[in-house]
């Protein structure tokens, strides 16, 4: 806490407390263009505005740390490493449409980020910034911490609500907004941890200055998730309007082993894959959702030329039907449609027919569906259909995975440069491979389950996918 | 199974008594038993006044939660997006093949339960294993062995 208040912590705070009304405070979020860092992009000043203008008895402001999209970890990093940024925020929008209690819906997988929030909500709660009267003003305001549960929908706003409440968390259909009856029926703040993090520092230095990063609709920075086959991983905060070809080949590196990029994939679950003729796209919220994916929380999966886009798009589609609560038909039983299609044609029995039938039917999932799992769930389908259509194509009718990753499409064999050194026997947990001390190994085909096993640990590049 | 279930009531204690509580305290149930006994529900409901229905129904929609009892470390296989695609679905093969279980089950010997959640907010050391509450990055599959060893 001494650290944070060394480098201006909680200066904002007593900014807002003794010199702005919660309009002001409001007024100079909408104009620094913040907007929503937990997928939508909404503004988030407006936000605040439709909350605080709603009589109600009660007003919640809850902060979502749920960071369901799996290959991104920036949530996790703030909320461990600055959670008094998180809480500063918090307090700032409470004070803005007037709640007096906050919470913060933590995933269950960040052990850690509970444990530094419980501390430093402790020291606020000691130190008089949390609790009656802060900072001898009469704002009050008290925050808890709800443990998620592992499950990807409690996310959405709705469905985060319900758990906080401590029920089962289904997502109800979105003409109710959460900002007018949210938590307990009552008008309720929903923010992103990023997104409130950003909040301090936008009251302390101005909406202007904060306008001067970024672009003109997408203001500010945003912190990315690089992950993946690039060779530096790790997260990168960067302004808004950088190409994703900087990302990628100036910070990132380029790709592991100077191999060809083939897409990377943003927005997660509900996003898309982006091919190479697009690298040189600005990052910000409409640019992405115009290419058919969106920025989502900030994960960034950089692929190469043997990850296979149809498993890709496969392995999004299991994710979201394990995580489909299961309340709406269109999404339960759509989206394991689409995954028994992806399953038919990943497995050599795919018909060209099948494309426009998941066309079809994807089209129906987005309509029909009563929350955002479902209505963009189809999106990496989608978008993988629309920018590497060769490769559904060359899966159904040449019954071939170019990345050589679909099992039932390829077959391992080793080559003559074999240097007999036998790592890959034991790798092999079928006993399908034979050799003796430096002479060429075989492989028996059908004990071969094509794991990729041998492939693995192979140093001499001496088997040959196909 | 026998249980020691005096540590229920310090974990009620903890907490105010309303249905807000629930996921809460299932958690911590979840954490001293490493699943949930039959027994603790039906206390939770008491102590909550919440029905038992309720309990159930959210004990069995989150992933966290199991009703049925785990080895003594649970292996967990991240298959997240960034780990995916630097071969988790490898890892798995050759942990359920050498452990002679799938994703889910627990060895016969109640050491090892083997688990897959899809991420685990180490994506930059993508593929990743958590080993009891040790997290294991890069996870090569010459090394993959190695981290279930019987101890
Ligand atoms: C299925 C689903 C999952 C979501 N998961 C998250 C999440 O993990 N973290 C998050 O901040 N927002 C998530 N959202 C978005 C939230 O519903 C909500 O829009 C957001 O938290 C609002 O905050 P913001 O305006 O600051 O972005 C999810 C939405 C849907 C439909
Ligand atoms: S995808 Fe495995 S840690 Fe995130």
């Amino acid at each position: 806490m001494k650290e944070y208040i060394g480098v201006d912590g909680y200066q904002a705070l007593a900014k807002v407390l003794h010199k702005m009304t919660p309009d002001e405070v409001i007024d100079e979020i909408i104009n620094s263009g913040l907007r929503g860092r937990g997928g939508g992009g909404f503004s988030a000043g407006k936000k605040w505005k439709i909350c605080k203008n709603i009589k109600a008895e009660k007003h919640y402001v809850i902060c979502n740390g749920d960071e369901g999209d799996p290959g991104a970890f920036m949530d996790r990093s703030i909320m461990e490493g600055d959670p008094h940024g998180v809480l500063e925020g918090m307090m700032i929008a409470a004070y803005a449409v007037g709640a007096k209690e906050g919470y913060i819906y933590v995933r269950d997988e960040y052990p850690l980020a509970v444990t530094h929030l419980e501390k430093a909500i402790l020291d606020c709660e000691r130190s008089g910034l949390l609790g009656e009267n802060i900072l001898g003003t009469d704002f009050s305001f008290s925050i808890k911490i709800a443990r998620g549960a592992g499950a990807f929908v409690c996310g959405e706003s709705s469905a985060l609500m319900k758990s906080v409440a401590g029920e089962v968390g289904e997502p109800r259909a979105t003409y109710i907004r959460s900002v007018v009856k949210g938590l307990y029926d009552e008008p309720t703040v929903l923010n992103n941890v990023e997104t409130l993090v950003n909040v301090p520092t936008i009251i302390r230095k101005g909406a202007d200055w904060y306008k001067s990063i970024g672009t003109k609709k997408s203001t500010g920075t945003k912190v990315f998730s690089l992950v993946g086959k690039v060779r530096n991983t790790g997260l990168i905060e960067v302004p808004m309007g950088i190409t994703l070809r900087e990302i990628i080949y100036d910070i990132g590196g380029g790709i592991l082993d100077d191999r060809p990029f083939k897409a990377v994939q943003t927005g997660g679950p509900s996003g898309g894959c982006i091919p190479e003729s697009m690298l040189d796209l600005p990052v910000d919220f409409d640019s992405l959702t115009e290419v058919g994916s969106m920025m989502g929380s900030g994960g960034m999966i950089v692929m190469d030329d043997t990850t296979c886009i149809v498993d890709v798009a496969k392995y999004f589609l299991e994710f979201l039907v394990e995580e489909s609560c299961g309340k709406c038909t269109p999404c339960r039983e759509g989206l394991y449609q689409l995954h028994k299609l992806l399953e038919k044609i990943c497995s050599g029995k795919g018909e060209m027919s099948d494309i426009e039938k998941m066309e079809r039917l994807s089209e129906n999932v987005m309509i029909g569906s009563l929350c955002g799992l479902g209505k963009s769930g189809p999106n990496p389908l989608m978008s993988t259909l629309k920018y590497f259509k060769d490769e559904y194509i060359a899966h159904i009718k040449d019954k071939k995975c170019p990345a050589g990753v679909c099992p039932e499409l390829i077959t391992y064999k080793i080559l003559d440069n074999c240097t007999g050194c036998m790592a890959c026997i034991p790798a092999c947990g079928y006993d399908a491979i034979e050799g003796k001390k430096k002479e060429v190994h075989v492989i028996t085909q059908d004990k071969c389950t094509k794991c990729g096993a041998c492939y693995a640990v192979c140093n001499f590049d001496s088997i040959l996918v196909s | 199974m026998k249980h020691d279930f005096n540590k229920l009531t310090d974990i009620f204690d903890k907490y105010p008594k309303t249905q807000e509580s629930l996921i809460a305290i299932l958690q911590d149930i979840q954490k001293e038993y490493q699943y949930l006994p039959c027994e603790a529900l039906e206390q939770t409901s008491d102590v909550l006044d919440v029905p038992l229905s309720k309990v159930f129904s959210v004990s069995t929609f989150y992933n966290s939660f199991s009703l049925t009892a785990k080895g003594e470390k649970v292996v967990k296989i991240c298959t997240g997006t960034a780990c995916h695609i630097r071969g988790a679905k490898l890892l798995q093969d050759q942990l359920e093949n050498h452990l002679a279980i799938k994703a889910g089950e627990t060895t016969e010997d109640m050491k090892f339960t083997l688990e897959v959640v899809a991420c685990v907010g180490a994506c930059a050391m993508a593929p990743v294993v958590v080993v009891g509450d040790k997290y294991h990055g890069s996870v090569k599959v010459s090394r993959v062995k190695k981290l279930v060893k019987a101890k």
